[in-house]
């Protein structure tokens, strides 16, 4: 039909289907930019704004559809860049783009949707640490949740076998890229929770691009992460990747590999606290024993402490014994010195040898004395020889001889001298020069001589 | 979960260690503890030692439900 050949009458409908195909055959698919305005979200679930620059405005549509996919949050005056096509909306006669696909001009879309749902997420404490529980002492079975034909999986078990961990593991498969993906990993998180079997889960792939790795950044993913109950370690990429639910999960590895490592290490710490324990519980005891056998021989040697001081006292006793029997010897000895001494002194001065030398000294005095008597004798006699014979001379016997006579008294022999004294008829005895004659005075005459 | 039991042993064998460590317990129950201590202590580390390296994966059944499987991983 040619509806430029004749005057051919086309009712309004028709032109604008007309519009609609000839638009929407040479606009299938382009890329616009501009600045967003006049936003608006009815409850229909599509959106709607205007995109404009200096010159001109294009009306714009994202159906309920594309929303859902969109990473980001739209605002008025951001700069967009969007793909789709251009189509008619008849009733209104409005030509308009319809998009499949929004970017934030500038900076990329996933990268604006990555810091506005961290924002977000932020915003709501899903990333506080206080919600972050320490991983488990003893994790036994872990709970892998990414592809099973990824690297990670490959990297994790080489892990384990490499450092003879024993650990158990559970993998969950998931697509871990693509449309549909950040639903299966969230999905797998409940699951896993559900089923309460593993002590850790390990969420998570290898590297790739930040599309790639896009699903981990999606809210749904992030709050299983923040709902699961079981600790979960997420390791997604390259030591530089970071992603939304490295920062929900309560501990982030920078890889696969590195999580195995962090699981086994909590997993070695435990085999070392046992150790430690052991070891302490075995010294504790044996400290334990010690203290007290050693106040059970303290106290044990007290017990024997009466033995010991029975040796002591048998000791003592000996020592002073023996030190008595010295004192006593001393002192006896001391005694019989002094006996001994005072023996020789009692000795010394013994009557008898005193009787003896008296009776020596008697006997030379004796015979000094006899001597002496001798000699007096000898003297006297001499003397008396010598006097007899001057006596010779004067005796009166001579005298006597030339005839003279003593007169004596009869009574008592004294010799009469005097006349005088002679009584008339006293007795007399004359002594001649031989014999003697008896006289009696007959008269009596005094004289002189 | 797996290590209930276990963390209870690990839990009690730490409580019982400083228990013993305080050395305020008479000696019977010293040994009584310390025997007990030691049961732990075995549990646990036999719990270590045996466990075992078993790497299983989950399979999706028509049903929804999950079924498991030695999971062979190329070397594994």
């Amino acid at each position: 039909m040619d509806i430029f050949s004749e005057k051919t009458i086309l009712s309004v409908s028709r032109l604008t289907a007309l519009l609609r195909g000839v638009l929407e055959e040479n606009f299938e698919q382009l890329w616009v930019q501009g600045e967003v305005s006049n936003l608006s979200y009815p409850s229909s679930g599509h959106c709607y704004f205007t995109l404009k620059d200096a010159g001109a405005q294009l009306r714009c549509v994202m159906f309920k559809s594309a929303v859902k996919n969109l990473k980001f949050r739209l605002t008025d005056g951001m700069a967009l860049i969007c793909r789709g096509r251009i189509s008619v909306y008849d009733q209104r006669g409005e030509y308009q783009l319809i998009c499949e696909y929004l970017e934030p001009a500038g900076i990329g879309a996933l990268q604006t949707a990555f810091v506005q749902l961290k924002e977000k997420l932020a915003g709501e404490g899903l990333f506080a640490d206080a919600h972050k529980v320490s991983m488990p002492r003893f994790p036994r079975k872990i709970g892998v949740i990414t592809s099973p034909t990824g690297a990670a999986i490959h990297d994790i078990i080489n892990v384990l076998k490499r450092r003879f961990a024993s650990l158990e593991v559970l993998l969950y498969p998931v697509r871990v890229q693509g449309e549909g993906a950040a639903l299966e990993i969230a999905r797998a998180i409940d699951d896993m929770n559900r089923m309460a079997e593993v002590d850790i889960l390990l969420v998570g792939r290898g590297g790739g691009s930040l599309e790639d790795l896009w699903a981990f950044n999606e809210e749904v993913v992030a709050r299983a992460v923040y709902r699961s109950k079981i600790p979960v370690i997420s390791a997604v990429g390259h030591e530089t990747d970071w992603t939304i639910c490295d920062f929900v999960a309560d501990l982030r590895a920078p890889t696969p590999s590195a999580a195995a490592e962090l699981v086994i290490a909590s997993a070695e710490d435990l085999r070392g606290q046992i150790d430690t324990l052991s070891h302490r519980l075995r010294r504790a005891i044996e400290i334990l024993l010690m203290t007290r056998s050693s106040r059970l021989d303290a106290l044990r040697r007290s017990l024997h402490d009466p033995r010991t001081m029975l040796g002591h006292l048998a000791l003592r006793v000996d020592d002073l014994s023996g030190r008595l029997d010295m004192a006593l010897h001393v002192a006896v000895s001391r005694r019989r010195d002094r006996f001994v001494h005072l023996y020789q002194a009692l000795q010394h001065n013994d009557p008898h040898g005193r009787v003896e030398s008296l009776r020596q000294q008697i006997m030379l005095l004796t015979v000094r004395a006899e001597g002496a008597l001798d000699q007096r004798l000898e003297a006297v006699r001499q003397k008396f020889g010598d006097n007899a014979a001057r006596l010779e001379v004067l005796s009166p016997l001579r005298t006597l001889a030339r005839g003279y006579a003593i007169a004596a008294r009869a009574g008592d022999g004294t010799v009469v001298t005097d006349a005088a004294l002679l009584a008339i008829g006293e007795q007399l005895q004359l002594r001649l020069h031989r014999g003697l004659a008896s006289c009696r005075v007959e008269s009596v005459e005094s004289g002189k001589t | 979960m797996a290590t209930d039991k276990f963390e209870a042993s690990l839990k009690k064998l730490e409580e019982i260690v400083k228990r013993l460590e305080t050395g305020s317990l008479t000696l019977e129950d010293s040994l009584k503890v310390f025997e007990e201590g030691v049961k732990h202590a075995a549990f646990c580390s036999g719990r270590l030692d045996d466990a075992e390296r078993r790497v299983e994966i989950l399979l999706k059944q028509k049903d929804g439900s999950l079924k498991r499987e030695p999971f062979e991983s190329g070397e594994n």
